[in-house]
């Protein structure tokens, strides 16, 4: 069971990750469309729109990637203090509720709103027109992701239930890494335990 | 345990309140309408957030519960309104800078130049009273600015700063209290990503916002200063002088030669070494190099003169080019626009209008950068190499550097006395500069230039480009990460785990943010639909507030609403309730935007959820306990307070930037 709760933990990161090379893209591409636009004279009508469309593809297939690594933000006054088996109870709970009704709806809405945009072959409003439909499949495509995502998830609950502990994740690059960060400007652990005597001394003072 | 349970305590209040809050309303209602259903849900989504769900979700979920209430039951509309709500965000032009600068916030963090950075300002700074204090308050301003990531910002320092200042007598309160406060500076000075958000929620164009953003966030940082150089001065025991050994920067051994067989002053030591006896035992590209370096400054200053005399002697040329550029650009610009899907396409007219129909005004936007940034450039150096002056001076130094900069442009058109005065104060100061350059501020200097320097220029050419009006924010956000790119490559540290780990934290931090406006794009659509905005509004109207009155409560309400929920949450879902109610008070969104963002940094140093002493907390030796980081935030929160204050008696703090660049 684990091993196919990593397997789609991994799909979904994989998925996540592609995609999430396009802020590079995005990145040289727009530095390019300045440089052409304020040094060569020569703006390219399509550019805002294509840069947008990367912008919405890259955040909607990261969604199930963020999902499968706990990093959408939640509410954390009570959360964090709750034993493991009461946030899974509730996770659970409101994984039902809130989260499989919304996700279904919107890969539902999704697809049959893309499928209208890819009947009339839809364009952007441009004068160079860029094909609109492609960009409209990426949110039944997010959606199926979170969908499948979130299935693993609720996987992860009742297993938590059972045992009382929360099933292992595969380790992701994280915002806050102390341990990366102590490496990077150099310090270590014995140091931070030496300054203790400052911190004794002055609280005895 | 028994700490848990107070804890949960707290969280339980909140959401008994709030239940107990909805139960009296909706009983003492004559009759249950679609209104109250609305307010139900807002009540009943803040309960859902604090129940731990992934937030995101959760406001899916209740939005599309209560749009299909709304809707009479109809799954085809409720369905239709979803992912229309999902595709605004997805193409959404104002929420497209929100990676951009998230990544540029990570690759400049992962150029690690904040030890260097840290290292060199409190050098610079060693004779200003509470000096480490102060450095650290410094570094954090420019590296939170910079990055923008708290966590990160206050874990880096509490590694660097908190031993030093724990080695140098420090108090632990203050300690503490320095560096969780300097961290959440990159909440409110611009590039911040809670100004996007907030300007993509309540429709405020991000340009104005971060040109108002601007000086509060400076005169919050410069309180900030004060306070610590205040607390210094008056109880030296809490924050003693830096030692001579800490204060102490070693020379590299050629240079030192040099100092010791000629003199210790920089300029004219080099300048005799390179042709004196020195120079037989120091080889002359040092001497040269040194020189080099030492003339920068000069260099400078030169450069920044003549462009000012420039534009001062010959400015109708100027305006004659300068407008006829901007004004091909706003065509583009234009005709990019979708006013169908891309709703956020205001913030470009602003700055392109303005350039149409105020050429001279725009001149100036467009030239003033480099007299600009020499104002703000040279007051650093010349106030970090001067040590000997008293504090009073240093802070004095800056507003006199700026009316150099700022003194040279009226007079343009006559070219007369205002650019000769501000030549010769100018002057005066790199003279003094030079006077006081000794070897040892030469090699600090050094050390500003490879840290300091690099950084400022980054955040003032990306602002800059933004606040006059020469790049939209997506664009500008686009080069910063080109230079967070260029940073980590000149720091040696743009290696592919770099690049890959800042690309994968981009996506997620996006995916985190963006998937919360889908989330509360559709929850927003469900309470107006339900009418729950008539509701708020007839109530508070009938409140029958005054402004003053309506702001204390609004800033209040958006301070309690910080403990339960997170900065995002906040804006994105009470925002477009209290947006509208804003005209009936004559309050414009961007001044009531600029308080909001005062207000949630707040909520960053309130206990007992302020993140960033969890943060410290979890770098800091374990005697270090929590109580005494919050009680050494606590001043600084009153600081804040007082800031928000100082902003609603003195609007013009905030708003005298975008009025004059902007109207």
């Amino acid at each position: 069971m684990q091993r196919l709760l990593l397997a789609v933990d991994r799909l979904s990161t994989w998925i996540g990750q592609v995609f999430a090379w396009a802020i590079v893209l995005l990145t040289v591409m727009i530095t390019g469309e300045v440089f052409s636009r304020y040094v060569l004279n020569e703006p390219h009508d399509w550019a805002l729109n294509l840069q947008i469309m990367f912008y919405g593809t890259l955040f909607m297939m990261a969604g199930a990637y963020t999902l499968s690594k706990n990093g959408h933000v939640r509410g954390d006054v009570l959360y964090g203090f709750f034993r493991p088996r009461t946030q899974a109870t509730l996770d659970l709970l409101l994984y039902f509720i809130f989260f499989l009704p919304g996700i279904i709806a919107l890969t539902y809405a999704g697809w049959t709103y893309a499928q209208e945009s890819l009947a009339i072959r839809e364009k952007t409003f441009s004068a160079t027109p860029l094909p609109l439909y492609p960009f409209k499949f990426i949110i039944p495509m997010a959606g199926f992701m979170l969908l499948l995502q979130g299935v693993v998830e609720i996987v992860r609950c009742v297993s938590c239930i059972r045992t009382g502990d929360w099933p292992s994740r595969e380790p992701d690059v994280e915002e806050v890494d102390v341990e990366k960060l102590k490496q990077m400007v150099h310090v270590k652990d014995e140091d931070i335990a030496a300054l203790d005597q400052y911190v004794v001394k002055e609280v005895t003072k | 345990m028994i700490r848990i349970r107070k804890e949960l305590w707290f969280g339980f209040i909140i959401m008994g309140l709030i239940i107990a809050g909805t139960a009296v309303m909706l009983i003492s209602a004559d009759t249950i309408t679609r209104g109250h259903l609305g307010l139900m849900m807002l009540a009943l989504v803040v309960v859902a957030i604090m129940l731990g769900f992934p937030t995101a979700f959760t406001l899916m979920g209740m939005g599309m519960l209560f749009t299909w209430i709304a809707y009479d039951e109809s799954i085809t509309k409720t369905l239709d309104l979803m992912v229309q709500s999902a595709f605004k965000v997805m193409s959404n032009d104002v929420l497209i800078s929100i990676p951009l600068f998230v990544f540029m916030g990570y690759l400049v963090e992962r150029a690690n130049l904040i030890e260097k950075l840290f290292r060199s300002l409190h050098l610079a700074m060693a004779r200003v009273p509470g000096s480490l204090a102060v450095a650290t308050l410094f570094t954090c301003a420019v590296f939170a600015t910079a990055t923008g990531i708290v966590g990160a910002v206050v874990t880096l320092m509490g590694l660097l700063a908190l031993p030093q200042m724990l080695k140098g007598g420090y108090d632990i309160r203050l300690s503490a209290g320095v560096i969780t406060a300097g961290g959440c500076l990159g909440i409110l000075i611009p590039p911040s990503v809670l100004l996007i958000v907030y300007g993509a929620t309540a429709g405020v164009s991000v340009v104005q916002l971060y040109a108002g953003a601007f000086f509060p966030g400076i005169m919050l940082a410069g309180l900030y200063i004060l306070y610590v150089i205040v607390v210094a001065k008056l109880k030296p025991s809490l924050a003693p002088p830096l030692s001579a050994e800490a204060r102490f920067v070693p020379l590299p051994p050629l240079t030192q030669r040099i100092a010791d067989t000629v003199s210790n002053r920089a300029l004219p030591a080099l300048l005799a070494a390179l042709k004196g006896p020195a120079n037989q035992q120091v080889p002359t590209g040092h001497i040269l190099r040194q020189l080099g370096i030492t003339l920068l400054p000069a260099l400078f200053f030169v450069l920044v003169a003549g462009f000012a005399y420039r534009s001062a002697t010959a400015p109708l040329d100027e305006v004659v080019v300068s407008s006829s550029g901007d004004g091909s650009l706003s065509v583009p610009g234009g005709g990019l626009e979708e006013p169908a899907r891309t709703g956020g396409g205001l913030q470009e007219p602003p700055a392109a209008t303005g350039g149409l129909q105020e050429p001279p005004a725009t001149t100036g936007g467009l030239q003033e950068p480099p007299t600009e940034s020499g104002g703000l450039k040279e007051p650093p150096a010349a106030e970090a190499l001067q040590k000997d002056a008293a504090p009073a001076g240093q802070l004095g130094e800056p507003p006199s550097a700026a009316a150099t900069g700022s003194a040279a442009e009226p007079a343009r058109v006559p070219a007369g006395k205002g650019y000769w005065i501000g030549l010769a104060l100018g002057g005066v100061a790199m003279v003094a500069f030079y006077g006081m350059l000794s070897f040892q501020r030469l090699e600090v200097f050094k050390m500003l230039l490879t840290s300091f320097f690099p950084l400022m220029i980054l955040i003032l050419a990306v602002l800059g480009s933004i606040v006059f009006g020469l790049a939209t924010p997506t664009e500008a956000a686009a080069v910063g990460a080109s230079g967070g790119f260029l940073l980590a490559a000149a720091y040696r540290q743009l290696t592919m785990s770099v690049v890959k780990e800042s690309v994968f934290l981009t996506a997620k931090t996006s995916a985190m943010v963006c998937w919360l406006f889908v989330g509360s794009a559709i929850f927003s659509a469900a309470f107006a639909l339900l009418g729950g905005q008539e509701l708020v509004e007839k109530w508070v109207l009938g409140m029958n507030l005054s402004k003053t009155e309506f702001l204390v409560l609004s800033q209040v309400i958006i301070f309690v609403l910080g403990w339960p929920l997170e900065w995002t949450e906040i804006i994105v879902i009470f925002m477009p309730i209290f947006i509208p109610l804003l005209d009936n008070f004559g309050v414009d969104p961007l001044f009531f935007g600029l308080l909001v963002a005062l207000n949630l940094q707040t909520a960053f140093l309130s206990p007992p959820v302020a993140m960033a002493a969890f943060y410290l907390k979890g770098v800091a030796p374990k005697h270090v306990t929590l109580n005494q980081i919050f009680s050494g935030m606590l001043p600084f929160m009153g600081i804040q307070v007082l800031a928000i204050v100082l902003l609603y008696m003195f609007p013009a703090i905030g708003m005298w930037l975008p009025q004059v660049l902007y109207k």
